[in-house]
């Protein structure tokens, strides 16, 4: 027998703390103060057969000191793979990333989004799953995916910041499905490069990953929402063009199952300058418009029509410090953010994060609730 | 008196390729000589397959503070016309970009493929191949001066011969002919033995000496590859320092294209 290497462990642990800047707009969120927030997310990883064989835990658990909802732990990835000649195989959790734009990422549907942790929807929760991929020089990646076990998306506490305009029932969720939350779901990706191009089309058909919110009454007459699961098929297309420090990026997909058969597009650009003011630094400008045709009895989005525009500053220097700045623009409200990271001697990073509400139309179903919900985060991280 | 004839004609057909020296002494002009020389170079460096070798890159500034970072490099050698060399960085260290990976695809005819992996976010980006001059991970090297430096990317001229350190060496400019360059020129000293590049002196585009590059430390893999393990470069205007110094070599260990396709990025972690 093989003596087996042991286990590489990584992975971080930091803390967290989060400031609001306005009074809350209901009465039972807590107010402006400091709340305190820690996290951590170990890793271990280990292969044998000569990597033929890998396992892959990850874990991640918050702490969080107003929201109890938002103190929760969840296994993001646990899974052997075997990979042998032009095929590889998995079984267990994973995360899967589809996709090139920045602002939204609309083919991504395998993994549920992890809401409590960042309204952006880039964290996600871990998916049960079995997995085959068969790779080709000519073909690209075909890879299938076949889903046992629903997640049902976190949502914050009733009492707590970014919850939205209504509190929600995140115990007593609806599914269409009879399975429920055991319903297999089934996906499909083919992704290739040719030249300058990245292309990729995907294939979901399950339950989806976006839940509708329907209003309900509680025996004393209080609104909240309860969470509604749909199936739905999508097809999706990303296709990203890289031409000189040109990026051209486009995500496109066609739903049905969620109200009328719709449409929804991202398209846009990132450009690099390079040696940025005759210094060692990268400046990318990045402009994006969001288009989604969904109807009112679909699960609500804040992409109907709106505009992304951004700059990243990459100093490329020793720390890798990084500025991103940028703003979703819609004409019924506004989101900003402003992120700055950078590493602090060998293995401690530290990050800034401002995201903030702008002319908030109370009308907008999608971003009311977070009006007076404009915050700073620090983040300092220690990495195992 | 058939076999002689036989070995005659196969004589006759194949030539046979000319041995070094005799590419040098047919080149009349310096341009001609400096890419013989190149050719030479190129030669013997490559026929590896593919090679993985672990490496750490040391940063140190002005006032010698250093910081660390530790990564594996694999090499896949591809031998089709207008590809070059596929590379994959891999790092370990700092911590909080481990298992950030960097994937190229170099070409001969056209600009270069690049992929990045972040790990966090699981996603594979292609990036833009217009970064040549951008430093890499912060350190005194930039892209190009990482990425398989194919012939087919300069225009040489053979300046000199002239000793370095106990060597014979020639000396050869090289002007990049690609796009996006962060140098007007580079001059390089490769040693007359094993055509083995001991030194490369870069000038930016108003001509001035910019950093100079450092072979050390060659050492002889299966009687035929020289590798140098350690790389210290030199940044002559802010005196700062980046110095690789490699673990062993591993020739073909069994890579293949699947190894190096963007899609092959999200199994590395």
């Amino acid at each position: 027998m093989a003596s087996a290497e042991p286990p590489d462990v990584s992975g971080f642990l930091g803390i967290e703390p989060r400031v609001f800047l306005n009074e809350p707009a209901f009465a039972e969120q807590p107010g402006s103060g400091l709340s305190p927030s820690a996290v951590i997310a170990p890793e271990l990883r280990t292969d044998w057969n000569d990597a033929e064989d890998q396992l892959t835990v990850s874990l991640f658990a918050r702490f969080d000191g107003d929201d109890e909802n938002r103190t929760h732990w969840d296994i993001r990835e646990a899974y052997w793979r075997h990979d042998r000649g032009s095929w590889s195989w998995l079984v267990g959790v994973n995360r899967v990333f589809w996709g090139v734009t920045e602002s939204r990422h609309l083919v991504d549907v395998v993994n549920q989004t992890d809401l409590v942790e960042d309204i952006d929807e880039e964290d996600k929760l871990g998916q049960p799953m079995i997995s085959v991929e068969y790779w080709g020089p000519e073909t690209g990646s075909i890879a299938l995916y076949v889903m046992p076990g629903f997640r049902e998306r976190t949502f914050p506490a009733a009492d707590a910041r970014l919850r939205g305009p209504l509190p929600v029932d995140v115990d007593n969720a609806e599914y269409e499905s009879s399975a429920r939350d055991r319903r297999v779901d089934w996906a499909l990706r083919w992704s290739r490069t040719l030249g300058n191009w990245d292309l990729g089309w995907s294939g979901f058909y399950g339950t989806g990953r976006e839940p509708l919110l329907i209003p309900r009454t509680d025996t004393s007459g209080n609104l909240f929402l309860v969470p509604r699961y749909e199936v739905i098929g999508q097809l999706g297309a990303d296709i990203q063009y890289t031409k000189d420090a040109w990026l051209w990026k486009l995500e496109a997909i066609g739903r049905r199952g969620h109200g009328s058969p719709f449409v929804a597009v991202v398209a846009g650009f990132e450009f690099t300058i390079y040696g940025f003011g005759n210094t060692s630094s990268d400046l990318g400008l990045l402009a994006e418009y969001l288009y989604d045709g969904r109807d009112d009895s679909a699960p609500p989005t804040f992409y109907d029509s709106a505009w992304f525009g951004g700059v990243r500053w990459s100093l490329n220097d020793v720390q890798d410090t990084t500025v991103l700045a940028g703003a979703l623009v819609d004409d019924s409200g506004s989101i900003a953010i402003v992120e700055a990271a950078r590493r602090m001697g060998e293995s401690w990073k530290v990050a800034l994060e401002a995201r903030l509400f702008v002319n908030v139309d109370v009308q907008n179903l999608y971003l009311a609730g977070y009006r007076k919900d404009s915050y700073l985060t620090l983040s300092i991280s220690k990495y195992l | 008196m058939k076999l002689q004839l036989i070995i005659l004609a196969l004589a006759l057909a194949m030539p046979g390729a000319p041995s070094a020296q005799e590419a040098l002494d047919r080149a009349v002009t310096p341009e001609e000589k400096g890419r013989a020389i190149a050719v030479e170079a190129e030669k013997r460096y490559d026929g590896f397959g593919d090679s993985v070798v672990d490496l750490s890159m040391t940063l140190s500034n002005e006032e010698g503070r250093e910081r660390t970072r530790r990564l594996t490099w694999k090499t896949l050698e591809v031998d089709l016309p207008g590809a070059g060399d596929k590379s994959l960085t891999i790092f370990h260290e700092p911590r909080d970009i481990e298992g950030t990976a960097f994937l190229t695809h170099t070409h001969t005819d056209r600009d270069d493929d690049q992929w990045l992996y972040l790990p966090s976010l699981k996603r594979v980006k292609r990036i833009a191949s217009a970064n040549k001059s951008s430093a890499f991970v912060g350190s005194e090297f930039a892209y190009e001066d990482l990425l398989s430096d194919e012939v087919e990317k300069f225009d040489f001229l053979w300046l000199r011969d002239e000793a370095c350190g106990e060597w014979q060496c020639h000396v050869v400019q090289r002007v990049p002919r690609y796009r996006d360059s962060g140098y007007s020129r580079q001059v390089s000293w490769i040693d007359q033995v094993d055509f083995r590049p001991m030194r490369i002196d870069y000038y930016d585009h108003k001509s001035r000496l910019l950093k100079s590059l450092e072979f050390e430390d060659y050492r002889l893999y299966r009687d035929r590859f020289w590798r140098s393990h350690q790389m210290r470069m030199n940044n002559v205007l802010t005196r700062k320092q980046t110095t690789l110094i490699f673990g062993n070599f591993e020739f073909s260990s069994g890579l293949n294209d699947r190894d190096f396709d963007p899609s092959a990025l999200r199994q590395l972690r």
